[in-house]
């Protein structure tokens, strides 16, 4: 019989993870003990709970992390290579579970529902039937969201934080899986949500097959899965190089899949449109948040030495998806979709940072590295969008969310505030000066710059500039336009949940814009990946 | 030419009274902060407030400006650092703010004519339900183009450059009632995008070459650069054109010039300060602030000339193509600002004459701008210069203050502008004969559509009764809507004693070098000669089309060819239609993809082209599984070839 080794666990390092994931099991023990009608609260708590003590030990690593590789980075390899806790990572993480923190405030909202969640009271009750009612007048609620939240959160802090391509895989299905599920729990347009989880189940499933044999490949190239092992291979360059190139183009295929770049972008739209509110918001932040920090990790350190034949597939998928999503934004009458290709659009300016340069030697003094400008990105988008998404979920009509535009002309007569508030994040997104966008567009431009690739800069402009277009459009509308009789939406009474998550990405975008300085410079200070 | 005739930027700490350099931003801000956030507790007194505040501002100004003179030359460049605006690794870009003697005359001449055109507001907006928040805009503009000109780096001016834009924008469509209004703002808003764009790549390729966006940093590379031979000439020109771009587009520069007659929807006031006196002058102020890059970069140079000659053409003649007062006074606002970017096109020789006339400019067009509203005040804000005639005698101060704007601008010998029209006119005729003759016709034409102007509304035969339907009784505007005329009035007559010993040259040299005196082709006073007897030309065909004939109060539309002839302005009206207006919007229209759906409900131009190719490419998102799997499927082959392709 082998020795078996027991592996040896940095358990202070993966205190995080360990605590997102422990939380979700407590989770998934109170749907199993607890009565139907009191699950609410409980979850709801040891949610906010869990992921705030996640966020605190996260913090409390990142403040312990050591300095390695000659002080280039800080953090350990743990779990024997499979997961490396490293500066991007814990600045990740700490993003990642504000944007949980967000999330569990945004589904536990019923009052804008009259007493009921946004979720559907038994999702395999058909609309309209009995069972549907029953559910409704008893007030029953799926409370599995909050355990499938985490669980998808757990998925997200893992994702980038791995350090062979199996952990990724792994951490890319739990991510996906609950993500999936939560999409078709809408307790309005059942039908549309339904559509939608099982078109991104599909797809993800799809996406997920080529990731698999892209790894496969690779492992037949370079004989491992970690990505030091492929980063030596690839530097050594001995074997077939063809397996080589399959094998990025197939893995690229899996993580642009999940960041929505074109042509891998058509699920976006329909899954944004069709998905609880609150769970696009979420989705749209945390999933682009994780990754990018996969790819970055992957292209970064896996293939770091395969640069130059990489950097031109990225710039080709950047173009298409910068100019695909803000083109096709302007043709949509729904805001959900609006917002679903303005992400598309983000993405490919986040591509456009991702093949800027890296290294300090191609830096001009003064400039942010690609990955600096990638996080800050995440950052400044994600909290626009979470808020972008917030106010849709509060402005509404008879039917529930009135996410059509033509119900959105007048709103800044209305309610001032609100539409206030929207205009902001829109101008941010925009990259208008003083907002926080403006100072993320900055810092992946010039880094993509200065790695030569002004062209793909000449095209971000440009999408840029198409992009204002229908932020300020919609801006128009809402102050500008008068609204057809018959066809207008309100803001309804929210609660302090929808509120303060409203306020807190206001605050943080606003910040961001004006004082961005300690923001970049926790950015700057997280360092490098640890190859 | 080398940069050596350019001073490299390198001021000193502020300290003393300088070290208040931040209120005189700070000071509008908190006024526009209070009164937009305020609500409508701030109704009653917010006016008074708002008033005060660019007073506040013009008093530190003048404080600084005399302690300056009190310094050596060399010693009146200070610079204030407030804080690291974004400080990492080695990206620096602080909250700096640079005193010069280029700054502190825009200092006075934005806080100056900024709290006259607050104080003339309080009457004009008095019966405005939302007066509040009108000051609040306009205190947030005052702050936002005061950051402009003290920014240190391009950073901080592309700022207070998007911050003038965002308080034009909410200002022309203040009245967002009125369906032309907001459709202006918008389109005023878009063009603007179209120059930011030009700027915010001008400002990253400099950054890319030099490393920094501060003025110092930059005018220190480019010397250091000029000497050692390292400077890449078609960077600069580069750099050099996109600025230009950006420079079109705030200060309405042919081709971004479309926006600045619709703007005039906004209030008068507005008019005044923002479309008149200030903002409008920020591209002439940015290829100043830019010398150090212009005079390495000759074709933007030569760029600048053709665009400035081409726009002082074209805005005199829609001058004279406009019965409505306002868009009248904003076709010669257009070709007035033509003749500054020609006097900052001409380097070295010119950047002074185009900042005195840039001063000037501001005194007596901001002065007729606010008569023009006084006059719509008389009228029941009826602009159709048709409509008026002989008011001389109905509203006497705003008609004698008026004049005296007129007689600035036509260059009347001894007023204001006869002295800085007549500096850039010699200069261009120094530098090319025909820039230099295009300038002498466009002071013509100019000393033309004023007269005719003047003469439409002041004399003339009354065209309005004060009977039956439609009646006016024209009456004189309160004294504080008064005020500021006179105080205007005053400074268009004497703003020429600023060129007394060629002061303001030497003022300025420390910021734009100082040039090697060539002689102009013909003596100074036969040129000063020359451009009176092309003025008077002008002035005496306006006498002749417009007093001896009858004025009819609706613009004839089915009048015979000779008849279209010989009443030079419709011609000039049909001319300027047919040929220059549509094509031109429509042009900018194309480059914009802008959509005209606030003017007719339709998109054109690139607006069409986006929206067309967002209808096809929408076929693809057909809702269908099989479909998107396909385009995964189809991806993935691109990703495979794209990394093939580049290994082969």
């Amino acid at each position: 019989m082998p020795d078996f080794s027991k592996p040896s666990l940095e358990y202070f390092e993966l205190l995080p993870l360990l605590i997102v994931f422990g939380t979700a099991c407590v989770g998934v023990l109170l749907e199993a003990f607890l009565p139907r009608q009191s699950r609410r609260v409980p979850q709801v708590l040891v949610s906010l709970v869990g992921l705030a003590a996640a966020l605190g030990a996260t913090i409390w690593v990142a403040k312990e992390a050591k300095e390695v590789g000659g002080g280039a980075a800080r953090g350990i390899v743990g779990a024997e290579g499979s997961v490396i806790i490293d500066g991007p990572t814990l600045y990740l993480w700490g993003l990642l579970l504000i944007f949980g923190i967000l999330g569990v405030a945004l589904f536990a909202e019923r009052r804008l529902e009259g007493g009921l969640s946004a979720f559907a009271g038994q999702a395999a009750a058909l609309p309209g039937t009995e069972a549907e009612r029953q559910a409704a007048t008893q007030g029953l609620d799926h409370t599995e969201v909050y355990p499938l939240l985490l669980f998808a959160i757990g998925g997200m802090l893992l994702f980038p934080a791995s350090g062979d391509l199996l952990t990724m895989f792994v951490a890319l299905e739990v991510l996906s899986l609950p993500l999936y599920l939560l999409c078709g729990l809408a307790r309005r347009r059942r039908l549309l949500s339904q559509e939608a989880a099982l078109k991104y189940f599909l797809l993800g499933a799809f996406s997920s097959g080529f990731f698999l044999y892209g790894a496969a490949l690779i492992y037949g190239y370079a004989g491992s899965m970690s990505f030091a092992g492929i980063d030596q291979a690839v530097r050594n360059n001995t074997s077939e190089h063809w397996l080589l190139l399959t094998g990025i183009a197939l893995l690229s295929v899996g993580l642009l899949f999940k960041v929505g770049a074109a042509p891998f972008q058509a699920w976006t739209p329909d899954v944004y449109q069709g998905a609880p509110t609150a769970v696009t918001a979420f989705m749209s932040a945390g999933t682009k948040a994780a990754a990018f920090g996969a790819l970055a990790r992957l292209f970064y350190v896996a293939f770091d030495g395969e640069r130059w034949s990489w950097q031109p597939m990225l710039s080709v998928v950047a173009i298409a998806t910068m100019l695909l999503g803000a083109v096709l934004a302007i043709v949509q009458t729904d805001v959900k979709r609006m917002l679903a290709y303005s992400a598309v659009a983000h993405t490919g300016f986040l591509l456009t940072g991702v093949i800027g340069a890296q290294g300090a030697g191609q830096l001009a003094k003064g400039q942010y590295s690609s990955l600096e400008g990638v996080l800050f990105y995440l950052t400044t988008y994600g909290f626009a969008s979470v808020g972008a998404f917030a106010l849709v979920t509060i402005v509404r009509d008879a039917g529930g969310e009135a996410t059509s535009t033509a119900a959105w002309a007048g709103l800044g007569k209305r309610s001032p505030l609100v539409a206030g508030s929207f205009a902001f994040f829109l101008l941010s997104m925009a990259g208008i000066p003083l907002t926080a966008g403006f100072v993320g567009k900055w810092a992946v431009f010039t880094s993509a710059m200065s790695a030569g690739f002004w062209w793909v800069v000449l095209v971000a402009i440009v999408s840029s500039v198409i992009a204002i277009f229908f932020y300020v459009r919609h801006i128009k509308l809402m102050f500008f336009t008068d609204p057809e009789p018959g066809e207008t939406a309100a803001v309804s009474d929210a609660s302090l949940l929808t509120v303060g998550t409203i306020a807190i990405c206001l605050a943080a975008t606003v910040v961001l814009g004006v004082v961005p300085g300690p923001v970049l410079e926790l950015v700057t200070g997280a360092g490098d990946f640890i190859r | 030419m080398s940069a050596l005739s350019i001073p490299v930027v390198a001021p000193t700490e502020a300290d003393g009274v300088f070290s208040l350099l931040w209120l005189i931003i700070a000071l509008p801000l908190a006024g526009a902060a209070i009164l937009l956030l305020g609500g409508k507790y701030t109704d009653k007194w917010g006016h008074y407030l708002g008033t005060l505040m660019p007073v506040g501002s013009f008093v530190i100004s003048l404080t600084c400006f005399f302690t300056a003179l009190g310094r050596d030359e060399g010693d009146r460049q200070v610079a204030q650092h407030l804080y690291d605006w974004i400080d990492v690794g080695g990206l620096h870009v602080g909250m700096d703010l640079l005193y010069d003697p280029l700054s502190a005359l825009f200092l006075l001449l934005i806080t100056g004519v900024g709290s006259l055109i607050h104080i003339y507001s309080i009457g004009y907006m008095a019966h405005d339900a939302r007066r509040r928040r009108f000051f609040g805009y306009l205190n947030l503009f005052v702050a936002a183009m005061l950051m402009l000109v003290l920014a240190e780096n391009y950073v901080g001016l592309f700022l207070g450059w998007e911050g003038v834009g965002l308080a034009s924008y909410l200002l022309i469509g203040f009245w967002q009632h009125k369906h032309s209004a907001a459709a202006a703002a918008k389109k005023a808003f878009v063009i603007n995008r179209v120059g930011d764009m030009g700027m915010s790549l001008a400002i990253f390729l400099m950054f890319v070459t030099f490393g920094t966006t501060s003025f110092s940093g930059i005018s220190f590379g480019v010397a250091a650069g000029d000497q050692v031979g390292a400077l890449d000439a078609s960077t600069m020109n580069w750099i050099g054109v996109l600025l230009l771009i950006g420079a079109c587009g705030k200060s309405a520069q042919v081709p971004l010039q479309a926006w600045l007659l619709d703007a005039m929807e906004g209030p008068t006031p507005v008019s005044a300060l923002i479309h008149a006196a200030t903002m409008v002058t920020a591209g002439v102020y940015l290829v100043t602030r830019s010398n150090f890059i212009f005079e390495n970069a000759p074709h933007a140079q030569t760029a600048v000339i053709v665009v400035a000659t081409v726009t002082l053409m074209w805005g005199a003649i829609l001058g004279c193509a406009k019965d409505d007062i306002k868009k009248a006074l904003a076709g010669s606002t257009m070709s007035q600002i033509g003749y500054m970017m020609l006097g900052a096109g001409l380097g070295v020789a010119g950047y002074a004459f185009a900042i005195f006339h840039l001063l000037t400019h501001g005194f007596f067009k901001a002065n007729m701008f606010l008569g023009a509203g006084s006059v719509m005040h008389a009228m029941d804000d009826d602009v159709d210069m048709r409509h008026y005639g002989g008011l001389q005698k109905l509203v006497p101060v705003t008609f004698l203050t008026f004049a005296m704007g007129y007689l600035a601008i036509i260059g009347f010998p001894g007023f204001s502008g006869f002295f800085s029209k007549d500096k850039i006119i010699e200069v261009a005729l120094t530098e090319n004969i025909w820039v230099g003759l295009c300038a002498m016709l466009g002071a013509g034409i100019t000393g033309f559509y004023m007269t005719r102007l003047m003469l439409l509304t002041f004399f003339t035969q009354p065209r309005w009764s004060s009977k039956g339907e439609g009646a006016v009784h024209p009456h004189e505007s309160p004294w504080v809507m008064t005020g500021p005329l006179v105080v205007l009035a005053a400074l268009s007559v004497l703003g020429g004693v600023m060129l007394a010993g060629d002061w303001i040259v030497d003022f300025l040299a420390p910021v734009v070098g100082h040039a090697e005196h060539e002689e102009p082709p013909l003596p100074a006073l036969v040129i000063s000669l020359l451009v009176v007897v092309v003025v008077g030309i002008g002035v005496a065909l306006a006498l002749f089309f417009v007093q001896k004939r009858d004025v009819p109060r609706v613009a004839p539309t089915d009048v015979s060819f000779v008849t279209k002839a010989a009443r030079a302005d419709l011609y000039g009206d049909a001319i300027n239609d047919a040929l220059v207006v549509r094509p031109g919007s429509q042009l900018v229209t194309g480059l914009v993809a802008t959509d005209r759906g606030v003017v007719d409900g339709a998109f054109s131009g690139g607006g069409l082209v986006l929206r067309g190719a967002g209808q096809a490419l929408r076929r693809l998102q057909s809702g269908y599984v099989r479909t998107y799997a396909l385009s995964v499927l189809g991806g993935a082959l691109v990703l495979v070839l794209t990394l093939v392709a580049v290994n082969l």
